[in-house]
C-alpha cells in the first residue's frame, strides 16, 4: 500500500481542522468570563456551567431526554432482538420484505415523521404526552437497534446452538445460555446507538414536544432561534463531553466504522 | 403452517404491530389530509380536493423553496462526495494508530447533536466572526463575507453535518478492495495520480455513489442546520413545512410539502439503489468471493 504524499497530508490537516473547528469554538467559548460571546482572552470562567444549574428548565430538559431515551431504546431493542433473530437464521417468504419494511424509517425524513405523529398523536389525544414522545423515538430508532442485532445475529455459527440442542439443552436454555450471550456485543451497542440517536433527535421531536414535555434537543433549538448566549454553548459543550466517552465505549466495543456502516459482520 | 415454519412471523409480530399502529397509520393520516380542504376559522374539512397540491405547485413562492432546498442538497453533495472521498483515501493509506484515531474523529460528530455542530458553525460565522477575521488577517479576503442567513453558510454547515457519511461509505468500499490490485497498477509504472484516477476511485465509485445519494437525501429533507444558520427568511422544504404546521396552522398545506419531500425521497433512493446495485453487481460478486 503506498503512503500519502505530503499534499495528501496538507488536505487531511485541513479536513481534520474543518470537522473539529465548530466542535472546538463551542467548548472555548463556553469558558468565557463575559456575559455575551465572545472568546476567553485573559482568564477562563465557569459562570455559564453554574448558570445551567440555575436554569430549571435545560435541568428538566435533559431529565426529560435520558428518561426518553432510556424508555425508547430499551423498548426499540426489546422488539428488535426477535425481529433480528427471525431474519438471521430462518429462510422464510418475505424475508426480504420485512427487515426492508423494518429498516425503513431511515429513509423517511424527520420531518415527515414530525408532521404524521402531530396530526396522529393530536387526533387520539397524546400528543405532547412523554407516551407520545416515547413511540415517535421508538420508530426512529429502532431500525438503528436493529441493524446491529442482526450484525450479530448473522455473524453467529448456528453449529453451536445445534450442538448443545443434542447435548440435551432445552429451547430456552439454548436462548438463555448460548443465543443471548453471543449477540449480547450486539445487543448492547444496537440499544448504545439507539439511546444516543433518540437523545439527539430533533426534527421529529420538535413538533411533538409541548412546553412541559421538551427534549433537551428542542430546548436549545428553541433557545438558539431567540438569541445565542454562552450558556448554550456550556450545554453544548457537556453534550460533547459526554458523548465523546459514548464514544470510545462504542469504538471499543463494535468499532465507530460498524456502526455507522451496519454490514452484517461479526460484532 | 406448522409451528416451526410460523416461528419468524410470530418473533417478527411485535415489532411490525408497533409499526402497523405508529408509522403505517400516520402517515396514512398524513397523506389523507393533505388532499382535504383548510379553512381558517374551521380547520379541516371533510371531502377529498386536489388544491393543495395546486397551491403548492403553482405558485413561485415555493418553486422558489424547492429550487433552492434543490440547489443546497446538489452542492452540499458535490461538496460532500469530493472532500469525503479523498478524505477516505487518506485515512485507507495511513498506518495504526493514527488511521483508527482520526478515523474515530471523523465518524464521532455523527453522533453529537446536530444541534451542538450548527450552533458551532452559528459561533464561528456570527457571533464571534472568527472566519472572516481569520480569513481578512490571512488576507484570503479583503471584506466580510456574509454567512449567516446566506446559502454559503447553509451548505459549510450542511457539509460539515454530512461528510462523515461519505467517508464511512467510500472507506467500507476501500475495505474490500484487494491491495495487490494497487500494487500492480505502481510496478506497471502509474504514478501516485494516475492510481489514484483510474484504479482506486473507479474500484470504490459503489462507495461514493451510496454515500453521496445518502448526503443528498439527508441535505434536501434537512431542517435544523437550515433553521439556524439560514433563519426565517432562507427557507427550505422542511423549514416551511414546520412553519405552516406550527405558525401558520394550515396542517393540510403542511402535509403535501411534507408528501412531496417524501416521495422525492423515497424515489430518489429507491432508483438509486437500483441503479448502483446492477451498474455495480460485478464488483460486488467479486468482492464477495
Amino acid at each position: 500500500m503506498s503512503k500519502n504524499n505530503p499534499l495528501a497530508l496538507v488536505f487531511h490537516t485541513l479536513f481534520i481542522g474543518f470537522i473539529l473547528a465548530p466542535l472546538l469554538i463551542v467548548c472555548v467559548v463556553a469558558f468565557t468570563p463575559l456575559g455575551y460571546i465572545s472568546l476567553p482572552t485573559d482568564r477562563l470562567s465557569l459562570r455559564w456551567f453554574a448558570a445551567i444549574l440555575d436554569n430549571p428548565r435545560f435541568i428538566s430538559a435533559f431529565w426529560l431526554s435520558l428518561g426518553l431515551g432510556a424508555v425508547s431504546s430499551l423498548i426499540a431493542t426489546a422488539l428488535a432482538i426477535p425481529a433480528a433473530l427471525a431474519i438471521a437464521r430462518n429462510r422464510f417468504p418475505g424475508r426480504d420484505a420485512l427487515s426492508a419494511f423494518l429498516l425503513s424509517p431511515l429513509m423517511i425524513p424527520h420531518i415527515v415523521l414530525g408532521v404524521a405523529f402531530l396530526r396522529f398523536f393530536s387526533s387520539i389525544g397524546i400528543n405532547g404526552t412523554f407516551t407520545g414522545l416515547s413511540l415517535g423515538h421508538v420508530i426512529v430508532i429502532l431500525p438503528f437497534a436493529l441493524r446491529l442485532v442482526l450484525a450479530a445475529a448473522t455473524g453467529m455459527d448456528p453449529a453451536i446452538e445445534r450442538a448443545a440442542v443434542s447435548l440435551g439443552a432445552s429451547r430456552f436454555t439454548v436462548f438463555r445460555r448460548i443465543t443471548l450471550p453471543l449477540i449480547f456485543p450486539g445487543i448492547v451497542s444496537g440499544w448504545l446507538l439507539a439511546f444516543i440517536t433518540s437523545f439527539d433527535e430533533l426534527t421529529m421531536s420538535v413538533f411533538i414536544a409541548n412546553p412541559s414535555t421538551t427534549t433537551l434537543p428542542v430546548r436549545m433549538f428553541l433557545q438558539i432561534q431567540d438569541t445565542i448566549d454562552p450558556m448554550v454553548a456550556a450545554v453544548s459543550a457537556l453534550l460533547i463531553a459526554g458523548t465523546l466517552v459514548l464514544m470510545l465505549v462504542l469504538d471499543r466495543m463494535v468499532g465507530l466504522e460498524r456502526l455507522f456502516v451496519g454490514k452484517s459482520r461479526r460484532g | 403452517m406448522n409451528a416451526r415454519q410460523a416461528g419468524p412471523y410470530w418473533l417478527s409480530a411485535p415489532a411490525l404491530a408497533v409499526y402497523a399502529a405508529f408509522l403505517v397509520v400516520p402517515l396514512a393520516s398524513i397523506g389523507l389530509i393533505s388532499f382535504q380542504h383548510f379553512e381558517f376559522y374551521g380547520g379541516i374539512q371533510p371531502g377529498l380536493t386536489l388544491e393543495n397540491y395546486r397551491a403548492v405547485l403553482g405558485d413561485s413562492y415555493y418553486w422558489e423553496i424547492f429550487g433552492r432546498t434543490f440547489a443546497i442538497a446538489v452542492l452540499v453533495t458535490f461538496f460532500c462526495a469530493v472532500l469525503g472521498t479523498l478524505e477516505a483515501i487518506v485515512l485507507y493509506r495511513m498506518a495504526d494508530p493514527w488511521r483508527s484515531l482520526f478515523l474515530l474523529v471523523v465518524l464521532g460528530p455523527l453522533l453529537i447533536s446536530v444541534v451542538v455542530r450548527t450552533l458551532g458553525w452559528a459561533l464561528l460565522f456570527g457571533s464571534t466572526g472568527l472566519i472572516n477575521k481569520a480569513f481578512l488577517t490571512l488576507g484570503i479576503i479583503s471584506e466580510p463575507i456574509q454567512f449567516m442567513y446566506s446559502t454559503t453558510g447553509v451548505v459549510i454547515a450542511l457539509v460539515h453535518v454530512l461528510v462523515p457519511f461519505v467517508v464511512i461509505s467510500v472507506w467500507a468500499s476501500l475495505q474490500k478492495m484487494d491491495p495487490a490490485v494497487e500494487r500492480a497498477a505502481v510496478s506497471l509504472g502509474a504514478g501516485q495520480l494516475t492510481v489514484v484516477r483510474r484504479v482506486i476511485v473507479p474500484l470504490a465509485m459503489p462507495g461514493i455513489l451510496a454515500g453521496s445519494v445518502m448526503v443528498f437525501a439527508l441535505a434536501a429533507s434537512a431542517f435544523a442546520t437550515p433553521a439556524i444558520i439560514g433563519g426565517r427568511r432562507l427557507k427550505v422544504i422542511a423549514t416551511a413545512a414546520y412553519d405552516e404546521f406550527l405558525n401558520t396552522l394550515n396542517w393540510p398545506l403542511g402535509a403535501s410539502l411534507a408528501i412531496l419531500l417524501l416521495l422525492a425521497n423515497v424515489v430518489l433512493l429507491y432508483a438509486s439503489n437500483r441503479l448502483i446495485e446492477r451498474r455495480y453487481k460485478a464488483v460486488f460478486a467479486e468482492s464477495a468471493a
